[in-house]
């Protein structure tokens, strides 16, 4: 039996008509397992609505919010999803940029975890806020009060940056969409798919001139979204590093949560990778040596990770702010001690078992390795907000804080909604991009890349845009 | 008055479909314009230009435009909302924050930038028409359709004999006028 790992990344031989059938099969019948984890994800919801509804009526005590604890569960759980969402903007827009083509089968659910996550992520501060009600205090608009937003408040950039994050991997993820859309138009019958699908692929007709348009279109907004990823999480990051809180006024915050935002997006990108080739029977698209390179692309992540946690490590240290140093202390040895040695256990160590090669050729293993990867990305989250504020600069706030069932709750509602909205866009809209699977089958097949301009001078006559008039002239044809 | 008419051949691969794009341009379809000729296809071919000869994109100034309204429009609308703010004691601090208003100006270029592009994307691609072309579904599976328009009955005739010479697998044809 052949090595598995070392296998082409797609079969080349593969009919376009097969692609599209495939895909659009997925979006009609799913396995079982499809309808276990709507439920499951539904279940989970239904928890986190039930902890926000009591919440909302009794007000933030049970969250166990206080005077010093004015942050916790909530907010790291927002970087957490914020970070997640990065993951999307790489393996899109980056890889595409460097004309990766191994990204195309896989890009459209990350793309789709991205806005996701962020629809997830945005939920917390309205949530944080306690009264809700009044969450549209926090957008600059017009108004007989003539108060405006705190601009220089980096929860302010937040409130920018995230919606400007939202709207765009939005779009990227649409437009990217727009020719399959156009597929699954042709093959709606009728109903509420063939008027979603109408109108959501804009009349494409697969124009010469709609592909070259469309093309540029893709590289911009490529090119917007990733320094647009980079100034996201480094603003999150602003809301700590700028405030003077120990542990918190770290210069390498930005690139520190910009590294663990892409850490924790690939090992999410790898769960959802199996769970979806599971689910929608996705194998011959997502495929072995394609799940290869996204976990060596997490472990180098992981590593540039673990390289930025020691260096917040050594500042603190060396820079001997002695009440940034006791933190640092009591998260390795004080109540938080378990959390933070398995956040180094499973966010440092365990990213080096995806140095094997058998680890990367078990499905089942590679799943639980992923969950756990994300798990100590999350733990990470928490310790950062957590244990530094129950060890303020003042002795007489020091506490010990643990999140009440309310936020346990939502916590777990928040993974629910995730789930859902996932599960119904896989089932509404093709997870898999055929377009793209098509051109990688295509130009795998026949174009050598080196040799393309020399076939193309051979083949076809080269027009100079200058000389359009003359182009009909039969000078221009060769023999 | 003559009849105007359009036509659309379906080939099984880009190969056919080129190379009868090219006899059109080795002018052996008298009265077939190259400007005429539209290729519909399932994937993009990156050699379409090469055969089709340059069409323009104005993506990249869309975007431009867009970029440069967010910067300078979200700046001066920042600072004219601080500039206002009079409910705010500033303390001695500066009114108008400059270093603040850098970080939220970008991301406005960014979002301006991108709903610009997709302006773009849509005037240039000339989406959202309610009236479209001649189109097969065939196209968005794995067929390469050649449209060539603005034809009279005699090109019309010499067009659908070029398309049966590249092994074309089936013609649409739609009278205009």
């Amino acid at each position: 039996m052949s090595d598995p790992v070392h296998v082409k990344d797609i079969n080349e031989d593969i009919a376009w008509a097969k692609i599209n059938a495939d895909v659009l099969r997925s979006m009609k019948n799913p396995r079982l397992g499809y309808w276990i984890a709507i439920a499951v994800s539904i279940a989970a919801l239904s928890v986190g609505v039930a902890g926000e509804v009591y919440q909302y009526n009794v007000g933030m005590g049970p969250a166990g919010l206080n005077t010093s604890h004015m942050w916790d569960l909530y907010i790291s759980s927002f970087v957490f999803w914020i970070g997640m969402s990065h993951s999307g903007t790489l393996l899109s827009a980056i890889l595409h940029i460097v004309h990766a083509d191994w990204r195309k089968p896989i890009y459209r659910f990350a793309e789709a975890m991205t806005t996701f996550s962020l629809l997830t992520a945005g939920l917390f501060p309205i949530l944080h806020l306690g009264r809700v009600w009044n969450m549209h205090w926090v957008v600059p608009y017009f108004s007989d009060r003539g108060i405006w937003p705190n601009f220089t408040s980096p929860l302010m950039w937040d409130a920018f940056a995230i919606t400007t994050y939202l709207i765009s991997s939005a779009l990227f993820l649409f437009v990217g969409m727009i020719p399959d859309l156009a597929i699954c138009r042709d093959n709606a019958a009728s109903g509420w798919r063939l008027r979603l699908y109408t109108f959501l692929a804009l009349g494409w007709r697969g124009d010469d001139r709609q592909w070259r348009n469309f093309r540029v279109t893709y590289l911009v907004i490529a090119c917007f979204l990733i320094p647009l990823a980079v100034s996201v999480h480094s603003i999150v990051a602003m809301d700590f590093s700028m405030s003077i809180m120990p542990g918190w006024h770290v210069t390498t915050f930005p690139p520190y949560f910009v590294a663990g935002a892409l850490y924790s997006g690939c090992a999410a990108i790898i769960s959802l990778f199996l769970l979806l080739r599971y689910l929608m029977k996705f194998e011959e698209y997502m495929t072995f040596p394609i799940l290869d390179k996204v976990c060596k692309l997490t472990f180098v992540i992981a590593m540039v990770w673990s390289y930025l946690n020691l260096i917040e490590f050594a500042s603190v240290w060396y820079g001997h702010d002695i009440p940034a140093k006791e933190v640092l202390i009591a998260k390795a040895s004080g109540p938080y001690s378990p959390f933070f040695w398995g956040m180094i256990a499973f966010g440092m160590v365990l990213p080096f078992s995806l140095l094997s090669k058998k680890i990367r050729r078990s499905l089942l293993l590679l799943f639980v390795i992923s969950l756990l990867l994300n798990t100590g990305m999350w733990l990470e989250r928490w310790m950062i907000v957590t244990p530094t504020l129950s060890l303020g600069f003042h002795p007489f706030a020091w506490n010990t804080m643990w999140p009440g069932w309310v936020e346990w709750g939502i916590e777990l509602g928040s993974f629910g909604w995730f789930g859902l909205l996932f599960l119904i866009f896989v089932k509404v809209f093709p997870s898999v991009s055929m377009y793209e699977v098509k051109e990688m089958v295509y130009h795998r097949k026949h174009v050598v890349f080196d040799d393309v301009e020399a076939e193309i001078a051979k083949l076809y006559p080269i027009v100079d845009p200058k000389a359009r008039g003359a182009a009909q002239t039969p000078d221009l044809g060769r023999p | 008055m003559h009849s105007q008419f359009r036509i659309l051949g379906l080939f099984a691969d880009f190969d056919g479909a080129f190379a009868a794009i090219a006899d059109i341009r080795r002018f052996k379809a008298p009265g077939v314009k190259i400007d005429n000729v539209t290729l519909k296809s399932p994937i993009e071919h990156p050699e379409i230009e090469e055969v089709l000869g340059e069409r323009p994109v104005h993506i990249r100034g869309w975007a431009f435009i867009g970029a440069t309204f967010g910067l300078i429009g979200s700046f001066v609308f920042f600072a004219g909302a601080q500039a206002n703010f009079l409910a705010q004691y500033r303390g001695g601090k500066a009114i108008i924050t400059v270093a603040t208003n850098i970080v939220l100006s970008y991301e406005m270029l960014i979002l301006f930038g991108v709903l610009f592009t997709l302006a773009g994307f849509v005037v240039g691609a000339r989406l959202m028409r309610k009236k479209g072309a001649l189109y097969d579904t065939a196209i968005s599976v794995d067929q390469i359709g050649i449209l060539i328009e603005d034809l009279n009955a005699d090109t019309l005739q010499t067009t659908r004999a070029l398309f049966h010479s590249h092994g074309v697998l089936d013609i649409l044809e739609e009278e205009i006028t």
